[in-house]
């Protein structure tokens, strides 16, 4: 197991191209054209590889769902605006059940904003994006290590639950380096036979796949087979990480670039106050979201700090999971700005201080 | 007795959906003969548009798959690139790809793909209920153009054959028609070129073909094809607008 530096961005394609990715579709958008360049090196390299830099970002979110269809494993990547574009798309995916990975590195918004690392999208994200009745399974790494490691794994999600699965980064994870262990495929182990794929009808009847259904009951079993299929993957699939929750009193709960920032405020109000009692839950999946985990906590703790850089979306996942349970304190940061962990500690210190003032009264 | 006439068997034994007088049964039926004469079927993948055809992977019996409204080509693109040997086309209404699908048209042509698109130009939107399309004539009546379509504000109706004939890697483009049985039989033989060029791997191929449609046109079905040869091929000429040797 080497470790090498690599930038967030071509952790993400090294990690594709090492879950078996052949096929990769873009379109130039800041703050991730290192990916696709990546890919337009590295794809090459590769048996059966491909690469287009597409005409727009439909092209190739639609160039992405060719290739699934076709059987091979896709993924496409962009920035906010750009993926806007591609819900329609996404929602084809979603209603044709074809697997693909998406990777959104966000920056400022909305409109074209600008192209700071911003956490802007995640209502986007989570919340379908595209038209219909769907969900997105969508993976928040925060180190350069976990965008290879939930890169590669998310192929595999994709594949077994055939849906779409999202990357929600951001210009500041996917422009910085880290050392990286590169994740590898387990040797011996085959993918598993698709039944559905488009290869001509050699010897089988012709295959169909669609999102059109025009019986309406047929739809709506449709509907509610989708919801089936997200109940088990929120039951199988869903990650999160605690951080120093033992003794807590609060709890911060942040993602992605908030949660690394979050975790050096930890770090630094516990060093200097040991009566600060701060741990943090950072949910790996943002969709499905870790709602037990946050239940669970609610059972002792009854502060939560949420810390997001956008005016306040996840905040309301977590105001579903505690049910009235609990405070909720937030600090956002939209637009591209990246505080400080001294900034932050600052803010979680004054809440955490006024809470138990608040307690004791 | 010797069978003369037959379903082929690309095409699937049910009732079409399709209004009478309608082109799509037509060229559905010359796309399943060749894929049955040509040997194409275990091979065949179609992507259908939104619009009318979309039904089509209800009739024609071999791997399909649906597309968003106009991103035809580039799913085509996407599945040929993973499977080359397989004979991969489209099937377009003139909205689907030259309307809301121009751009994904274009640059896939631009490209070479090695596909076929076969391009059906009925100079209206179909499905929705007979409004303006991007190849309705000049003061076309429509839905949407009450008036009849005005060029200078609406612009005149577009040509895609010649369009497209521009680009170096456009192999064979080819516009006929399905409005009688001489232009029917031009219609299959061109689609066959089309096919084969696909099979020589030469590049991008399209046969835009002009397909009456009364109920959109308020005409009955002689009328529309007379109306073809007399109005629609005066602005869309039929013949082959270019041809690559390959």
């Amino acid at each position: 197991m080497t470790k090498k530096l690599m930038y967030g961005t071509h952790a993400i394609g090294e990690a594709a191209i090492q879950a078996g990715c052949t096929c990769y579709f873009g379109y130039p958008i800041t703050p991730q054209n290192e990916l696709p360049e990546y890919m337009s090196q590295r794809l090459p390299e590769v048996p059966g590889g491909v690469f287009i830099q597409a005409e727009s970002e439909l092209a190739a979110i639609n160039m992405v769902l060719g290739a699934s269809v076709a059987g091979a494993r896709a993924m496409t990547s962009s920035s906010s605006p750009g993926i806007s574009l591609k819900q329609e798309g996404i929602s084809f995916l979603a209603g044709s059940e074809l697997p693909a990975v998406i990777v959104n590195i966000m920056r400022g918004g909305p409109g074209l904003g600008n192209i700071a690392p911003a956490q802007s999208d995640y209502f986007q994200a989570t919340r379908g994006g595209g038209h219909g009745d769907y969900r997105l399974v969508v993976f928040a790494p925060a180190s350069v290590q976990e965008m290879a490691d939930l890169t590669f794994h998310a192929f595999d999600v994709a594949d077994e639950y055939r849906t779409p699965v999202m990357i929600l980064g951001d210009g500041m994870l996917g422009q910085m380096m880290e050392p990286v262990v590169m994740p590898k495929p387990r040797k011996g182990k085959k993918a598993a036979e698709k039944d559905y794929i488009l290869t001509g009808a050699k010897g089988r009847p012709a295959r169909l796949v669609k999102s059109l259904i025009l019986d309406t009951k047929d739809m709506e079993e449709h509907n509610w087979k989708l919801v089936r299929k997200f109940k088990r993957i929120e039951e199988r699939e869903t990650r999160w990480e605690g951080y120093m929750l033992d003794d807590a009193e609060m709890v911060v709960i942040a993602y992605g670039t908030a949660a690394r920032i979050a975790r050096g405020a930890i770090n630094r109000l516990r060093r200097e106050d040991s009566n600060l009692r701060v741990g943090m839950i950072r949910p790996i999946t943002v969709s499905p979201f870790p709602v037990k985990a946050i239940r669970d906590a609610a059972q002792t703790i009854k502060d939560f700090f949420v810390f997001e850089m956008s005016t306040g979306q996840m905040v309301d996942d977590v105001r579903l999971a505690l049910e009235g349970q609990g405070t909720i304190h937030f600090y956002g940061r939209p637009g591209g700005v990246v505080p400080s962990a001294r900034e932050l500690g600052r803010s979680i210190a004054r809440r955490y201080y006024q809470a138990i003032r608040k307690r004791k009264q | 007795m010797k069978k003369v006439y037959q379903r082929p068997r690309s095409l699937r034994d049910v009732p079409m959906h399709y209004c009478p007088g309608c082109g799509h049964s037509i060229i559905h039926r010359l796309i399943a003969e060749l894929l049955d004469e040509m040997g194409l079927r275990d091979s065949a993948i179609c992507v259908p548009p939104a619009g009318c055809a979309v039904l089509a992977y209800y009739y024609l019996d071999i791997d399909m798959v649906e597309a968003p409204h106009g991103r035809a080509t580039a799913v085509a693109t996407g599945i040929k690139r993973v499977r080359p040997d397989n004979l991969v086309f489209s099937y377009q209404g003139d909205g689907d790809l030259a309307a809301i699908g121009t751009a994904e048209a274009l640059h896939t042509a631009n490209r070479g793909e090695n596909i076929t698109v076969i391009f059906v130009n009925n100079a209206v939107y179909g499905m929705t209920g007979g409004q303006m399309a991007p190849t309705t004539l000049a003061g076309m009546k429509t839905t949407t153009t009450p008036a009849g379509r005005k060029p200078k504000s609406e612009g005149p109706p577009i040509r895609v054959c010649e369009l497209l004939s521009g680009l170096a890697n456009t192999v064979y483009l080819e516009r006929t028609a399905v409005n009688s049985p001489a232009n029917v039989i031009k219609t299959k033989k061109a689609i066959r070129k089309a096919f084969s060029v696909q099979q020589k791997k030469a590049g991008f191929s399209l046969v835009e073909i002009l397909s009456p449609c009364p109920t959109n046109w308020r005409m009955d079905t002689v009328a529309s094809c007379t109306w073809i040869d007399e109005v629609m091929a005066r602005e869309f000429p039929l013949g082959v607008i270019k041809e690559v040797p390959c």
